[in-house]
């Protein structure tokens, strides 16, 4: 079937099984910082928005994002850049792998919270797993983001 | 991951109803989430999604509908709920998984299902909730847990009115596993009302409790032992009969404990 997604602004025509996973067409759409991670809805790997909320793509029918907004952190340019950066300034990007994901789930979080307490970014960003890094640098970097002295 | 033939998006609830009943092997699909990990054939796909179940509605008497197709991070971020008992509904889903899995995951699948490890069941029966089905009407959530399964849609969930305490607990072996145990109680003005889930079958009310506190509302420690001796537990990968049972005591007194504390 033919779906139209506006991917990251752009309304893209994709060919698709509807129950296909939206992760899998996007990726066929070119979209490759969307990776596949534990395709269990577990790992946050995936992590897109849909019309604005984090979801993970692995779970998404494609047939459901038809005509919706999907954003990837291609759609993100500086502000996903300037993430990264902070990621990488705190030794808190290893592999990569997770890398995408954990982005989108940070912004939709700086969306989301106004100065967000330690306990309150590990809590909204709980299922984003890196296997490699470790979680004490991610939270620096996130910290260093918001700009703000953590509330204990 | 399953195969569709067909796939629709119906735009009302009698329709999906309709196309679920003429069709004996239709799936409904909420969040998608239980389902995707499933490899069946399925000939007719029927989304929720575009028939308007997302909404939390609060009747001129307080009543609260919770329509199927809430997220469970609706029902985590949202202010009624916040404030409802507690807000043990809220925070029952609050730890599961991470924030964009409780945005795609569905309060009506959640019960429908009757997961023996739900998180959210718990608080719900806790609350008094009442179930409404598109074919079979509106029951107590208690009534529908212990009636067989039946091919119907789960229309919305119903909490009474009130400002009832509440509190919720639960234990898990790491972030991002199943409970092992939960426990909500909630005191009214009638009376307790505690609710053990994840045992690891569905969530039951702890009669024999409920009726000591009603008797004596400060007989705590004796109700959560009575809790934890009348109800049944099951060993699984995670723990034992044995170790649900100890957990159990402790779970209740914390909650009722924090309950009576309001
Ligand atoms: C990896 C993982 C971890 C989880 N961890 C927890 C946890 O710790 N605690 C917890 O409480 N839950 C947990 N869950 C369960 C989760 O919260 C949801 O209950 C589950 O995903 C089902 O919701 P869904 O919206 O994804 O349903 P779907 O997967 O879309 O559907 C599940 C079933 O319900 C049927 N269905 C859906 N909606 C309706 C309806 N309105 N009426 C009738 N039938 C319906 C479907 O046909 C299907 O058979 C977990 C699930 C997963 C996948």
């Amino acid at each position: 079937m033919q779906f139209t997604i506006i991917i990251n602004g752009k309304p893209t025509c994709c060919e698709a099984a509807p129950e296909t996973p939206l992760l899998e067409t996007l990726r066929n759409a070119g979209i490759h910082s969307v990776r596949s991670g534990c395709e269990s809805a577990n790992c946050g790997i995936c992590t897109v928005w849909l019309d604005e909320k984090p979801v993970l793509s692995c779970s998404v029918p494609t047939a459901r994002a038809d005509g919706r907004r999907v954003t990837t952190v291609e759609g993100m340019g500086e502000e996903a850049a300037a993430v990264a950066d902070a990621l990488a300034a705190e030794g808190a990007d290893q592999c990569g792998y997770c890398a995408p994901g954990l982005i989108m789930g940070i912004l939709a979080m700086k969306r989301e919270l106004v100065s967000p307490t330690d306990e309150e970014i590990v809590h909204y960003l709980n299922g984003n797993l890196c296997r490699c890094t470790g979680y004490h640098s991610q939270l620096r970097a996130i910290r260093s983001l918001f700009r703000h002295e953590p509330k204990t | 991951m399953y195969r569709v033939k067909e796939y629709v998006i119906p735009k009302s609830i009698e329709e999906c109803a309709n196309l679920l009943q003429k069709n004996k092997r239709s799936r409904l699909i909420a969040g998608n989430l239980f389902l995707r990990m499933t490899s069946a054939d399925i000939p007719l796909a029927i989304d929720l999604s575009g028939c308007g179940l997302d909404y939390i509605r609060e009747e001129s008497d307080g009543t609260l509908r919770l329509g199927a197709m809430c997220s469970l991070r609706t029902l985590e971020t949202s202010p009624l709920l916040r404030r409802y008992c507690g807000g043990i509904i809220s925070r029952s889903v609050g730890e599961i998984i991470g924030t964009q899995f409780r945005n795609l995951a569905t309060v009506g699948a959640s019960v429908f299902s009757k997961y023996g490890f739900s998180d959210v069941i718990t608080p719900l029966l806790a609350c008094n909730a009442r179930v409404r089905l598109f074919a079979q009407g509106e029951l107590t959530l208690e009534a529908f847990l212990k009636q067989p399964r039946t091919r119907d849609l789960l229309v919305e969930i119903i909490l009474p009115a009130g400002n009832a305490a509440g509190a919720f607990s639960n234990f898990r072996n790491s972030k991002g596993d199943f409970s092992l145990l939960n426990v909500a109680s909630v005191r009214t003005e009638t009376g307790y009302r505690i609710a053990v889930g994840a045992r690891p079958m569905c969530a039951a009310l702890a009669y024999g409790a409920m009726e000591q506190l009603a008797r004596d509302p400060a007989a705590v420690s004796l109700a959560a032992r009575t809790a934890a001796e009348e109800l049944c537990f099951g060993s699984n990968m995670r723990a034992s009969a044995q170790y649900r049972r100890q957990l159990c005591a402790v779970l209740c007194q914390r909650t009722l404990i924090e309950t009576n504390e309001v």
